[in-house]
């Protein structure tokens, strides 16, 4: 009989298959006397905390910032988070494993989304994801990942490169985009999608 | 220089689109911005509510909630109100709400004050999706001019109207775009859809009442004070006012978002606007609202593009975005994408789509593989039915119902698949 895996693709529950240890007493508030938080993180953080009502709704822009800070949402990262937030870091690891956008392991600096949903992928996307895949080898400064409807179907197959939008792609550029990134240059900026200035397509041509 | 373009008779959205500069509050003000928020703050909150209801303006984000309506449940009395502009575009096929906040986000900014002010919210909050960093920055800088120009924030333009306004960027999970999962995400928790009733307009956000509407049904309100509401009601067909921007993507030469007037017909928009497919290449089928709606074939492009004819031929206008899918794409490799992203997307909340999700896939995979048995089809068929309906969100029907329709529509070429992929194994 085959086993069924259960909650094999579990995105938006990593770890269910790991017990937990229950010796270990639960991590609490964090003490801010033990830990250090780094001055301009913790600014960005209370700022963030002020614009709301309740200061819990900053939890996403305070994981954010702490993963500018650190490459990843690293248990150090999520403590001091913790620690300005007066949250406790299992909380925020919750918080954390719910959305795509917060890396749970390290990664390489720079992110590349290849959208490969429908619209993308009708016109090519899968290809161009193995494109890349390959171009880019086992470079560990890119963070090469598929990623669900990005909101550029006009300029489908496309990418999001540090959270800058280029499309549309042909697989030839895929070896460009990574020539690019591992020389420290701006990727592919022929094809960003700001190049296009007016929302008819036709106009830009 | 931008070409004669065929688009709705009267665009209104994607009027000043392609303006130099229009992202600035200089430029917009310029081409008669903020006008009508001057008129709308002189006029009372209920006169506002009015000429809303009097537009005939159904939501645009998806459900076509009329929008008037919706601020009318509001419930009076003093406590903290809230209005939530919900910028959480993710439905796949999608990008109309990124192109309007990214050309023309003091039009959004307008329509939040108006909309906050028919809706007695003193602070208002934009949730915008994590992937869109470039809009995010765009709509900083046009948030920080607005300010500084006192159009948001304290006593606007002196009165006694304050309102301001946060922008909220999300972190990346399509559920977010749900408005209760929205509302949670925003008080900084997973983003869980909550059970309803109670309704965000009674209990919303922070548990006070709590006016929700998309990017695109705020960038209308100022338009709909400038010419009355009863004028804008003029435009589109009854039932489905005004004018709609579609995004219309996929197998088709001219992917992009156009301006139509509602009950427009179909085959104009996929056609004349978007090129249609490519040379030599037929329309197989066509999602008319997202990847979301039950999908129509090439019989039905005469329908016309408005809410309740849609709804007529059995699917839905959604979030206006028409994906085309031509005859060189087998329907099993569309029908397994559409399932293991709303597997991946599903937040786990509820067993029918948690389960129902990642079933479907897993048959998808066992047709594909040659595996399957002719009444694996009629499981996966019986299984979107038993999504449907039963969980918190829509999340789950919204794989349940383009499946349905697929197996439904093509369920030859689901056997066909099936058997030519056993006679590939027994060989």
């Amino acid at each position: 009989m085959t086993r069924v895996t259960r909650f094999a693709h579990g995105s938006r529950v990593p770890g269910w298959d790991q017990a937990a240890d229950l010796d270990k007493d639960p991590a609490g508030v964090p003490d801010p006397a033990l830990v250090e938080v780094p001055a301009k993180l913790r600014a960005e953080i209370e700022a963030a905390m002020a614009l709301y009502p309740d200061r819990r709704s900053a939890a996403l822009p305070a994981l954010a910032a702490a993963q500018r800070v650190h490459g990843w949402c690293s248990p150090e990262a999520i403590e001091q988070v913790a620690c300005v937030m007066r949250l406790t870091p299992a909380y925020l690891s919750s918080v954390a494993t719910f959305y795509d956008m917060f890396e749970l392991e390290p990664v390489g600096p720079h992110s590349v989304y290849v959208c490969t949903n429908i619209s993308c992928s009708l016109r090519g996307a899968d290809a161009l994801y193995d494109a890349i895949e390959q171009a880019a080898g086992d470079d560990p400064q890119i963070n090469l990942r598929h990623f669900e409807c990005l909101g550029a179907c006009d300029i489908a197959p496309m990418v999001s490169v540090d959270q800058v939008y280029y499309g549309p792609l042909e697989l030839a550029d895929a070896q460009r985009l990574v020539d690019d990134l591992q020389a420290g240059r701006e990727p592919i900026p022929d094809l960003a999608l700001s190049r296009l200035r007016c929302a008819d397509p036709k106009a830009n041509a | 220089m931008p070409r004669a373009r065929p688009r709705a008779a009267t665009p209104i959205l994607l009027r000043d689109i392609d303006e130099p500069g229009l992202a600035t509050l200089e430029v917009y003000e310029r081409r008669g911005g903020y006008q009508a928020m001057r008129k709308a703050l002189a006029m009372d909150q209920a006169a506002v509510v009015a000429e809303l209801d009097a537009s005939g303006l159904r939501g645009r984000g998806g459900a076509g909630f009329p929008a008037g309506r919706k601020a009318a449940f509001l419930p009076q009395g003093d406590m903290d109100r809230y209005l939530v502009c919900n910028a959480d575009e993710s439905e796949p096929g999608t990008f109309k709400d990124r192109e309007l906040m990214a050309k023309n986000p003091h039009m959004l900014i307008e329509g939040i004050v108006i909309a906050a002010h028919a809706a007695g919210a003193s602070r208002a909050f934009i949730y915008i999706r994590g992937e869109y960093e470039q809009q995010a920055r765009v709509l900083d800088a046009a948030l920080a001019e607005a300010a500084a120009a006192g159009y948001i924030g304290e006593r606007i333009l002196g009165g006694s109207f304050s309102c301001s306004v946060v922008l909220h960027r999300g972190a990346g999970a399509y559920i977010c775009g749900e408005e209760t999962g929205l509302l949670d995400s925003l008080e900084g928790k997973r983003g869980n859809p909550r059970l309803k009733p109670p309704f965000p307009a009674v209990q919303g956000l922070y548990q006070g009442p709590t006016l929700i509407n998309n990017v695109e049904t705020l960038s209308t309100m100022p338009h709909i004070i400038a010419m009355g509401g009863a004028e804008y009601a003029k435009l589109g067909v009854s039932g489905s006012t005004g004018t709609k921007v579609v995004s219309v993507s996929g197998h088709v030469q001219r992917p992009g978002n156009y301006e139509i007037e509602l009950g427009t017909p179909s085959r104009e928009i996929i056609f004349d606007l978007a090129g249609g497919p490519p040379e030599g290449r037929q329309v197989k089928f066509w999602f008319p609202g997202g990847s979301s709606s039950p999908v129509l074939t090439a019989a039905d492009l005469d329908v016309p593009y408005d809410f309740d004819s849609l709804a007529k031929a059995g699917t839905m206008l959604g979030s206006g975005a028409i994906i085309v899918v031509d005859d060189s794409t087998p329907v099993l490799d569309v029908a397994l994408k559409l399932a293991k992203f709303y597997r991946h997307e599903s937040c786990g909340k509820c067993t029918p789509c948690r389960e129902g999700t990642n079933w479907t896939v897993r048959m998808l995979e066992r047709i594909d593989a040659g595996e399957a048995t002719p009444m694996d089809l009629d499981i996966m068929a019986s299984v979107q039915e038993h999504i449907i309906g039963n969980c918190l969100c829509v999340l789950g029907d919204a794989m349940a119902m383009p499946i349905g329709s697929m197996i439904a529509k093509f369920r030859d070429e689901f056997e066909a698949h099936m058997h030519s992929r056993q006679l590939a194994g027994a060989l």
